[in-house]
């Protein structure tokens, strides 16, 4: 097991009023199999002993499915490893001597609340515009009553994979959450159980993601890039057109 | 302390349907007039909440994170069991519920187990109607997977997510509910007391996170969906966040703690690999369908995997359980491996580990095929390790997983504090001594769909319900209470950190003691000397742990130290239990009850019954009760898997 020297160059701010600014860390002995929260861990016990205020940020699972982690990491959201999240990066894909820019996820969507963690509850009221089938607890059929082809079930669980981590919001120049809202709105309009609330779901979560302050898709397809589920961009062209279908029809 | 388990008479096939019919109802007009709280957004929480929300009554549900969609449930990878017999390979209500019972140890509530087995169906069918993606087959119809501890194939899944996707489901259904204002959601709350008021759960005290504001939440039933306590070690594979301190609270304010050293071992993690780590990473129990595992025949051989031929290599579970083979309870599993390596033939680094292999199975189903149904653990695997599974066997050791543990209820899931539930991983109510795969995203859903809203029904019909303000000394003095033993907390760190302790250096010592000898082997010395030494960790604590910053704040050290706290308390009803279970069942292996062959002894004359804890006062050693267990449907024998 080898160990990395590192300076760290962490955005810090005390609360959402508050004016932040970047501070500079040397970090030294950092065991290349750790994670990169891991990693942070080492810093917060460092500052901590040294009578300082740790870093805070947002963490739970640290197995990259929780989606409460992230960070942007020289530019990059969920750092320069493709398809993880922050908490599956490993120390191993840096090295000694590496000046290392850490930021919280910014968007006009998500306030700061204290360094590098971020208020996301935006997306959780897109999904409550209509991210969902309305189906009571209770009396539904027998689960082997609605046959769905195993590809179109692939499909839909490629969309499904999407764990709200909002990466994709942070890492677009139009601060867009369509990635995040269009693999919500693919998962169920690929899947017999989502077609009877189709075109409602389709205009009332774009709408709130309207709403919200999120920008519109220009195909630079950063999202695509970092998402740590590798999450397609075919999904946002899948959400446009249920979009359009929607409100020509119904809108 | 009364235990009554109200489990119903008659025969085992009516019991829940009887009892639902015996129960009283709340006519639909009549329920938005009461209020439920609850806490935690899981399975179990996200569940129940949407469900009772859809049903009429006001809810609200507080969660620790920041989306209700991100409680620890998202992590489950393998899959839910449920009996409903699609492979046509001989499986049934009453095979499933065999197969928990005896997976458990027989230390479970045979008429709450059976419960559980005949609800699992209409689970499926509820997740498929939410548009939860499951695996199909190309025909179309669900596709069904093996776990340990059974001989049919009764596990559904949806790639190894099978816990986000039934979890997103549950949020979906809860998402709906707060969009229609059914549901009030509090994120970023932490719970840190039950309020009782004339002996009956009467609501909560939280502090919010983002501000450190202690906040009343009054209501007529209080629902704890708030998970289990396998972080006291430390090191698990639970999220940071969770904790015990919810159930403990409640435990302190009355309600009994149920066989609080059930602790189950998850025998495939990836393993520990240094001092900085901050958790463990499991692979899915699915992995054994066709990973082989195996160590050198011989102490001490180092050669690689690739290089040790067949002839050097011992699979010791198939040649020790030919029936089972790598598919044995998870117990088991666990057991086999720590003795391997306590043999010295315990492979990688630190020689805490043993070889799962999947060159048999890429030989004999191709690459394409394993990695379709393995890939995405593969990937994780290879991103924590950078070895890949594909060409190299996984290095796999036992890390703490689940706790069986947990707040007692009875068949309504009602605690011993009238008016306060507790569902999910929180009770202790169906997994018995040892839990088998792909039954605690069961057992939530189970709990937060189908059970928990006859219960609460039945509680409100037969209890007169006053309204009590937030503003009642009760709460009052429960807020007083929270915020002076944060204060107490923060003491310490006036003048400074020099010669001081963090929360971490504090937990992980709690960790290292509960793991070295409240673990996988326990025996009378070593929990002597747990009992002993852990008073000293927490005195340590209270003296000493420097905590930066204040209660004003987003304060992530503090909140940390709440949890160690109470899992400092916590750790000694852990180790009483432990220590008076002088039997071994299931996971809990006392060393001096084994067999010849090492196998886990139960001794039914003396323990065939729930350990139940109730806490007498702070200083006060804490009173154990028995509930009896009864079987009258299946004899307790010997666990055999051979």
């Amino acid at each position: 097991m080898s160990s990395i020297n590192l300076t760290l160059k962490i955005w810090r701010q005390p609360n959402s009023d508050a004016l932040g600014a970047f501070e500079m860390y040397n970090l030294d002995g950092i065991h290349t199999d750790m994670s990169f929260l891991e990693m942070l861990d080492v810093l917060n016990e460092k500052l901590t002993k040294e009578g300082k205020d740790p870093v805070a940020f947002d963490h739970d699972c640290r197995e990259g499915i929780c989606g409460m982690c992230g960070a942007v990491v020289n530019g990059i959201a969920h750092g320069p490893e493709k398809e993880v999240t922050l908490c599956q990066l490993h120390m191993r894909h840096f090295k000694s001597g590496d000046i290392l820019v850490i930021e919280p996820f910014r968007s006009r969507a998500y306030p700061i609340k204290k360094d590098l963690l971020v208020d996301r509850s935006a997306l959780d009221r897109i999904i409550q515009a209509g991210g969902y089938v309305s189906v009571n607890t209770g009396g539904t059929p027998d689960g082997n009553s609605i046959p769905i082809p195993s590809q179109q079930a692939e499909l839909a669980m490629d969309a499904a994979a999407c764990i709200g981590c909002g990466a994709c919001v942070a890492s677009c120049p139009n601060g867009a959450a369509m990635l995040f809202t269009s693999a919500k709105i693919s998962q169920l309009a690929l899947l017999p159980q989502g077609q009877v609330e189709r075109k409602k779901r389709a205009l009332a979560m774009v709408a709130q993601m309207d709403k919200e302050g999120f920008g519109n898709c220009t195909n630079a397809r950063e999202c695509e890039a970092v998402c740590p589920k590798g999450i397609s961009i075919r999904n946002i062209a899948r959400m446009n057109k249920e979009f359009l279908k929607a409100v020509l029809t119904e809108g | 302390m009364e235990l009554n388990s109200r489990a119903p008479s008659g025969p085992l096939e009516k019991k829940w349907s009887n009892h639902r019919f015996s129960n009283k109802l709340v006519n639909p007009a009549n329920r938005r007039k009461f209020s439920i709280i609850v806490v935690g957004t899981g399975l179990a929480g996200a569940s129940a909440s949407a469900t009772l929300a859809e049903q009429g009554y006001q809810v609200k549900t507080f969660c620790i994170q920041d989306s209700p969609r991100r409680a620890h449930s998202i992590a489950a990878q393998g899959g839910i069991n449920a009996a409903k017999n699609y492979q046509n390979d001989g499986d049934s209500i009453h095979r499933l519920f065999y197969d928990t019972i005896k997976g458990g140890d027989f230390r479970a509530r045979e008429a709450n187990v059976y419960r559980l087995a005949e609800v699992s169906n209409q689970i499926i069918d509820q997740c498929v109607a939410q548009g939860v993606p499951f695996a199909r087959e190309y025909g179309g119809t669900l596709a069904n997977r093996s776990f340990g501890g059974a001989q049919v194939s009764r596990t559904f899944y949806a790639r190894g997510q099978t816990g986000q996707q039934l979890l997103l489901g549950a949020y979906g259904a809860l998402s709906r509910q707060i969009h229609t204002g059914r549901v009030k959601m509090y994120t970023r709350r932490e719970m840190m007391d039950v309020v009782v008021v004339d002996g009956r759960a009467k609501g909560i005290t939280v502090r919010n996170i983002m501000t450190g504001e202690i906040e009343s939440h009054a209501a007529d039933v209080v629902i704890l969906a708030t998970g289990g306590y396998g972080n006291v070690y430390f090191l698990s594979t639970n999220a940071m966040a969770s904790n015990v301190t919810a159930a403990w609270r409640a435990h302190k304010r009355g309600a009994g703690f149920a066989n609080p050293s059930f602790v189950q071992i998850h025998p495939t993690c990836i393993p520990v690999h240094g001092d900085y780590q901050s958790k463990l990473t499991l692979m899915s129990e699915s992995l054994r369908n066709d990973g082989r595992v195996w160590v050198p025949k011989t102490k001490g051989d180092t050669r690689k995997p690739a290089d040790i031929p067949e002839g050097d290599r011992d699979y010791y579970l198939e040649n020790k359980y030919p029936s089972f083979g790598n598919l044995v309870p998870r117990d088991v599993a666990s057991r086999n491996a720590k003795e391997q390596c306590d043999y010295g033939k315990g492979v990688g680094t630190t020689g805490l580990a043993v070889f799962l292999d999947f060159a048999e199975a890429i030989k004999r189903d191709g690459r394409e095929t394993i990695y379709k149904k393995y890939g995405n653990l593969f990937q994780m695997y290879e991103k924590i390790t950078d070895s890949d599974p594909m060409v190299e066997p996984m290095m796999i050791y036992p890390a703490v997983h689940y706790t069986m543990g947990g707040l007692w209820v009875d068949y309504d899931l009602m605690t011993t504090i009238p008016g306060l539930f507790a569902i999910g991983e929180c009770n202790f109510s169906d997994h018995g001594a040892n839990r088998l795969g792909a039954s605690a995203l069961m057992q939530g859903l189970a709990d937060g769909y189908f059970i928990i809203a006859t219960s609460i029904a039945h509680y409100l019909g037969t209890n007169k319900i006053e309204v009590i303000s937030e503003h009642a000394a009760p709460f009052i003095d429960s807020k007083r209470w929270v915020e002076d033993r944060i204060a107490k907390m923060l003491k310490n760190s006036v003048g400074g950190s020099a010669g001081k302790f963090t929360v971490d250096e504090i937990h992980k010592e709690l960790g290292r003691l509960m793991w070295d000898n409240c673990g996988m082997g326990r025996n009378k010395a070593g929990l002597e000397t747990a009992l002993e030494e852990l008073p000293k960790i927490k005195q340590k604590f209270w003296d000493s742990v420097y905590l930066p910053g204040t209660n004003k704040e987003i304060n992530q050290s503090l909140e940390r130290a709440g949890r160690v706290a109470d899992f400092l308390e916590f750790g000694e009803i852990m180790i009483r239990d432990a220590l008076t279970r002088e039997e071994s069942c299931g996971c809990h292996l006392r060393e001096e009850s084994q067999t010849e062959e090492n196998e886990a002894r139960r001794d039914d004359a003396n323990f065939s019954h729930v350990s139940v804890w109730e806490h007498a006062g702070d200083e006060k050693e804490p009173v154990m009760h028995k509930e009896p267990l009864v079987f009258e449907y299946v004899t307790p024998s010997q666990r055999s898997y051979k």
